[in-house]
């Protein structure tokens, strides 16, 4: 636990010092704003109707930042030769992994907060509860957090940071769109598939209009734990090759 | 402090290192000498825990490093032949986050970073950023990050790779200093480094060890003396063959090496078990030739080296 924290620490540090956590943050926040304001806001629509195509174009901020505030993590130590000061120091793979993974989604979570304020306009003009802004951020964070464990399980793949991105990039967008693979399909596999799926069954149906599935908080941590495992176990395996 | 039992390591199909046993004593400076390729960053991976082996056991401290390594790592310090540094931190940062991840308090880091930075004289820039500083003070870096936690076993793979002259005579006298207070393992394809700077040598070749003992003790394992000798060309046809077959018929010369003019004559290199320079010079001039020149060299350890180089490639052929 003191070695995760020390990592946490090290990891935080970087992404609020360095320009390109913010550049990131920064682009995030800057196209959510013009989806806003473009898409989500026209019209005599009910506030709750608003405040779902809020949440639908705000996914772009997990999927997006997700992945670019993960890529890097192992790849980039890889590339640098400084994993060697993390793998012969006294701490554990798994140790190594849930510190960066748990600074990168502290770190997506200051970007979701910070675009808190377009809830709040439409919660102060309309008839919308805090708890569906709360459930919606929830759902967010959640789907961000399975975002950033592919995008370690990426990086721990490979050296190379552009390799690691693209990987992350193609790991994401198939589990984003097999809901789209599960429609061409017949029951029972439909259905199997479908659960699978990131993006549409699991937060589209649920936390994007305000409503908590228990299956669905499963299904997020289930692939966070899944694909950090995985990262663990890649690490792990380097050290015998 | 180490006993490593028939220690290999393949990558994939190809064996890197291996099986190699041997055993380094508490305060020792041991030097790991190889060519490239010889498996010696291999074999130091392994003893810092970055590596597992493919077979064998290793143990350090009494620990067993392949069931234990969480143990084995606090007692260890480990330099790469690249520093693992993380460059946009100051050295002060890096040097408590490497002490901290160490298992060191932060009340400790702070009482040990003064000496560590004095023993490796980075006080100077201890504020700077890493990717601001030259490549002779981030070696030094490195340095401090391996000995911040006052590890038992300091690894240095390389230690003075891509320094220039000055800053080398001063990782030597670095290396010195830790030697007062740790066992010490470096690993180098420079002679002169590992000779000055090691107790004892361990030579690798192709993953297997050639060589094990202090440079004399190599040394004397089937020693070596080389003569130089220059002799005026005589007359008559094939100058050279004459002088090769007098050289070659004298008592204790095993071999005559290649010729090369020089200075008005001819010079060949004898390979000698015994110092036989008395019979070489009566040998030429009982042949009535002009002995311009002679030359003996004791066996030297770039002899020793590649004795046991070429003895382990003949093996391994």
């Amino acid at each position: 636990m003191r070695a995760i924290s020390i990592i946490f620490k090290r990891e935080l540090g970087r992404y609020v010092r360095s320009p390109i956590g913010w550049i990131i943050a920064a682009l995030a926040l800057l196209v959510e704003g013009i989806l806003f304001q473009a898409l989500a806001l026209p019209g005599d629509n009910l506030s709750a109707i608003v405040l779902e195509r809020f949440f639908y174009w705000a996914q772009g901020i997990p999927l997006f930042c997700g992945v670019l505030l993960a890529f890097r993590l192992l790849a980039e130590e890889r590339q640098n030769h400084s994993i060697i000061l993390l793998k012969t120091s006294p701490v554990r793979d798994s140790e190594i992994v849930l510190g960066k993974f748990f600074a990168a989604l502290t770190f997506l979570a200051i970007i979701l907060a910070l675009s808190i304020y377009m809830p709040l306009l439409i919660k102060v003009n309309g008839h919308i509860t805090g708890a569906q802004i709360f459930v919606g951020y929830i759902g967010l964070l959640l789907e961000g957090a399975a975002v950033l464990a592919i995008g370690i399980f990426a990086s721990a793949l490979t050296s190379n940071q552009i390799v690691a991105a693209l990987l992350g990039t193609v790991f994401v967008a198939v589990l984003m769109l097999l809901f789209l693979l599960a429609k061409r399909l017949e029951a029972p596999v439909q259905g199997a598939i479908e659960q699978l799926d990131l993006w549409w069954l699991h937060y589209q149906t649920g936390f994007m209009r305000g409503a908590i599935n228990l299956k669905d908080v499963i299904y997020y941590l289930a692939m966070t734990y899944f694909f950090l495992l995985l990262a663990v176990k890649t690490l792990e395996a380097k050290r015998w090759q | 402090m180490i006993r490593a039992n028939k220690l290999s390591k393949f990558y994939g199909g190809k064996r890197a290192l291996g099986p190699v046993s041997f055993e380094i004593s508490d305060g020792e400076t041991v030097g790991f000498l190889g060519l490239n390729g010889a498996g010696k960053t291999t074999a130091l991976r392994i003893l810092a825990c970055d590596l597992r082996p493919s077979s064998g056991t290793i143990e350090i401290g009494g620990v067993d490093a392949v069931a234990d390594p969480h143990e084995v790592r606090k007692r260890v310090g480990f330099l790469p032949e690249n520093p693992p540094l993380y460059t946009e931190m100051a050295v002060v940062d890096y040097l408590k986050f490497a002490g901290e991840l160490r298992g060191m308090t932060a009340a400790q880091v702070k009482k040990r970073l003064p000496e560590v930075l004095e023993i490796v004289d980075l006080g100077d820039v201890q504020n700077d950023t890493i990717d601001t500083l030259s490549h002779g003070y981030r070696q030094r870096v490195g340095v401090a990050q391996a000995i911040i936690h006052e590890p038992k076993l300091v690894i240095l793979d390389e230690p003075t790779r891509g320094l220039d002259p000055v800053q080398i005579v001063e990782m030597r006298n670095l290396i010195h200093d830790l030697k007062q207070n740790h066992t010490v393992l470096i690993s180098s394809h420079i002679l002169t480094e590992i000779s000055q700077t090691c107790d004892r040598l361990l030579v690798l070749n192709k993953g297997s060890l050639v060589g094990e003992g202090t440079e004399t003790e190599l040394s004397k394992e089937g020693e070596i003396r080389q003569i130089t000798v220059t002799v005026r060309a005589p007359s008559g046809d094939d100058p050279k063959a004459q002088i090769v077959k007098i050289l070659s018929g004298v008592t204790g010369v095993s071999k005559v090496g290649d010729a090369y003019e020089q200075g008005g004559g001819w010079s060949f290199a004898l390979s000698t078990q015994t110092d036989c320079r008395a019979a070489v010079s009566r040998a030429v001039v009982d042949a009535k030739l002009d002995l311009l020149k002679l030359d003996y060299a004791r066996s030297e350890l770039e002899n020793t080296f590649i004795r046991l180089v070429q003895g382990g490639a003949d093996a391994s052929n």
